[in-house]
């Protein structure tokens, strides 16, 4: 069978997707979309009213690539449903009635959302602050377990042309449709490793095909604005090819998969997923074919009896304000300008508890490791958290009143205030977690 | 000789920490850094963006070193005040690190 990768984050090129719709011969397609912070911006819309709680291009993207993929019998799994899957399935139903008409059936995995299995477990501890989570259960507004591959696979099982899901860990939505099309079983962890790696290899879309990689002279990668994004040829042996459409840019080879097999891993030994616990330190990788490389040698040891849940919630506003500098004496101006907004925001009494400083162009990637010798122009940025809204919105309102009270020669200002929806997460006994699937037929 | 004569990088964020991924170009290169580019030497590298602790995971054969920084992103992707809010950069930072 044969899996590309439609899209590695929420707002990723569509036309990549066309292009594997059209040409790669595929059987699947799998947008991954819901990045740790995705699923709390979204959540973020839905509960601001803003927009909807699932992706944003969604209407877009199934617009762009469903009829071929109907067409070409390519079935579609993605995890765009975000904060609301059912009202994503709905639209992909109604975008297929338009443009397909009848009969096209769409899944849509509810089950992610656990707030209320949460709501008796006030206990359980957050990993990244060691607290219980009653320690911020009054501002929590999300939490999403981590589903792994079976629901997905159940979907297509029971005839599912598109499989619309919420919070689904990003390899289960590759090892979903391999589950059902090889007719894998669910205990076999040989073959759960080798397809939970080439999910992985996949997730990220462009990561493994050139996209961020290339660095002029040292690495170098063809037609990056026309970038190939990966398929993935996966046997019923559980043999695995990393490939893109013949012709596309970017490049894949032992380079561009090794740097990507390790991405966002920790110990290589023990990548937890819901539906295995990966080791990846004995894959091998031997390019093929030009842009192709087999991968082999995953394995994997017996799934957790939790899943991860992330939580979602409220963590008061960040301000934001910027201004650039330029010519002689640059760098002093934006230094001057600098001690002049923090010396506001004191005098003021609004001095946010957590304030920063960078000057873009010297400083703000890599702290004061820079030691370069004063760049000929250097922007501003001062930027902040607080409780109080007022307080945050003050940060740009400071910065933006240098214009005509600070240092001569400030251009360009920019000021933004957003409330921040921050993330832990906590570990939930599987058993807790009821998954669904809904059907609904263009 | 700085780490960027020896290998790439990549870097990956979750939650509040950095995992850089070195890629030696050569065993010999890879051989270099395994006893050269130690945890010690890539948190003070880091002093004022990771503070640690750090952890190196080896994949010989593939040539690689994981370097895995805790407490690395200011909180973490939705709670930073960091221009860089993943991280990506910090690859860039650790091929200057002289060795």
């Amino acid at each position: 069978m044969r899996i590309g990768a439609g899209a590695g984050y929420a707002g990723d090129r569509i036309e990549p997707a066309v292009e594997l719709a059209r040409l790669g011969s595929l059987d699947f397609l799998v947008f991954e979309c819901l990045g740790e912070r995705t699923i709390a911006r979204e959540n973020q819309s839905r509960l601001n009213g803003v927009s909807s709680g699932y992706n944003p291009f969604l209407e877009e993207r199934m617009r762009a690539v469903l009829r071929i993929c109907a067409q070409n019998g390519v079935r579609i799994v993605t995890n765009m449903g975000g904060a609301d899957p059912w009202a994503a399935g709905q639209v992909v139903a109604r975008i297929a009635a338009e443009v397909h008409g009848a009969g096209y059936r769409v899944a849509v995995v509810e089950g992610d959302d656990v707030m209320e299995q949460l709501g008796s477990l006030q206990d359980l501890p957050l990993l990244e602050s060691g607290e219980p989570l009653d320690s911020i259960w009054d501002t929590v507004v999300s939490a999403n377990a981590y589903l792994g591959a079976e629901v997905i696979a159940d979907s297509l099982r029971a005839g599912a042309d598109a499989v619309i899901t919420g919070r689904v860990a990003d390899p289960s939505l590759f090892l979903g449709p391999m589950l059902a099309d090889l007719g894998w079983s669910y205990d076999d962890y040989a073959l759960l490793a080798q397809g939970t790696m080439a999910g992985h290899l996949l997730e990220c879309a462009g990561q493994v095909s050139g996209g961020y990689f290339a660095d002029p002279g040292v690495k170098d990668v063809p037609g990056l604005d026309r970038l190939g994004f990966p398929f993935a040829d996966v046997s019923a042996a559980g043999e695995v090819v990393i490939s893109k459409v013949a012709g596309s840019g970017g490049r894949i080879d032992r380079l561009t998969c090794t740097e990507q097999l390790l991405y966002e891993v920790h110990d290589p030994t023990s990548y937890i997923t819901p539906d295995c616990v990966l080791d990846v330190t004995h894959v091998q990788f031997d390019e093929v074919a030009p842009d192709a490389v087999r991968a082999a040698g995953a394995r994997a040891t017996a799934r957790t009896e939790t899943l991860k849940v992330t939580v979602g919630y409220r963590d008061g506003y960040m301000g934001e304000g910027q201004i650039s500098y330029g010519g002689p004496n640059a760098v002093s101006r934006a230094r001057l300008a600098a001690e002049i907004v923090l010396s506001r925001l004191e005098q003021r009494g609004l001095t946010p508890p957590r304030l920063r400083v960078d000057l873009i162009g010297m400083t703000s990637l890599h702290g004061a490791a820079a030691r370069a010798a004063d760049p000929y122009e250097v922007r501003l940025r001062v930027a902040g958290t607080s409780g109080s809204e007022r307080a945050a919105r003050s940060i740009g309102e400071e910065v933006e009143t240098l214009l005509t009270n600070g240092p001569c020669g400030g251009a360009g200002d920019f000021k933004l205030v957003k409330d921040v929806l921050a993330v832990q997460s906590v570990l939930l006994p599987r058993g807790l977690v009821t998954t669904k699937i809904r059907l609904v037929e263009s | 000789m700085i780490v960027r004569d020896l290998a790439n990088a990549r870097s990956g964020d979750k939650g509040d920490v950095s995992n850089l991924i070195v890629v030696a170009r050569s065993d010999e290169a890879f051989q270099h850094l395994l006893e050269n580019l130690t945890c010690e030497k890539v948190l003070r590298h880091f002093e004022g963006i990771a503070h640690g602790p750090a952890r190196r995971y080896e994949i010989p054969h593939l040539r690689v070193l994981n370097f895995v920084l805790e407490r690395a992103l200011d909180g973490g992707v939705t709670r930073t005040l960091r221009q860089d809010i993943h991280g990506k950069s910090l690859s860039s930072h650790l091929l200057t690190l002289e060795l």
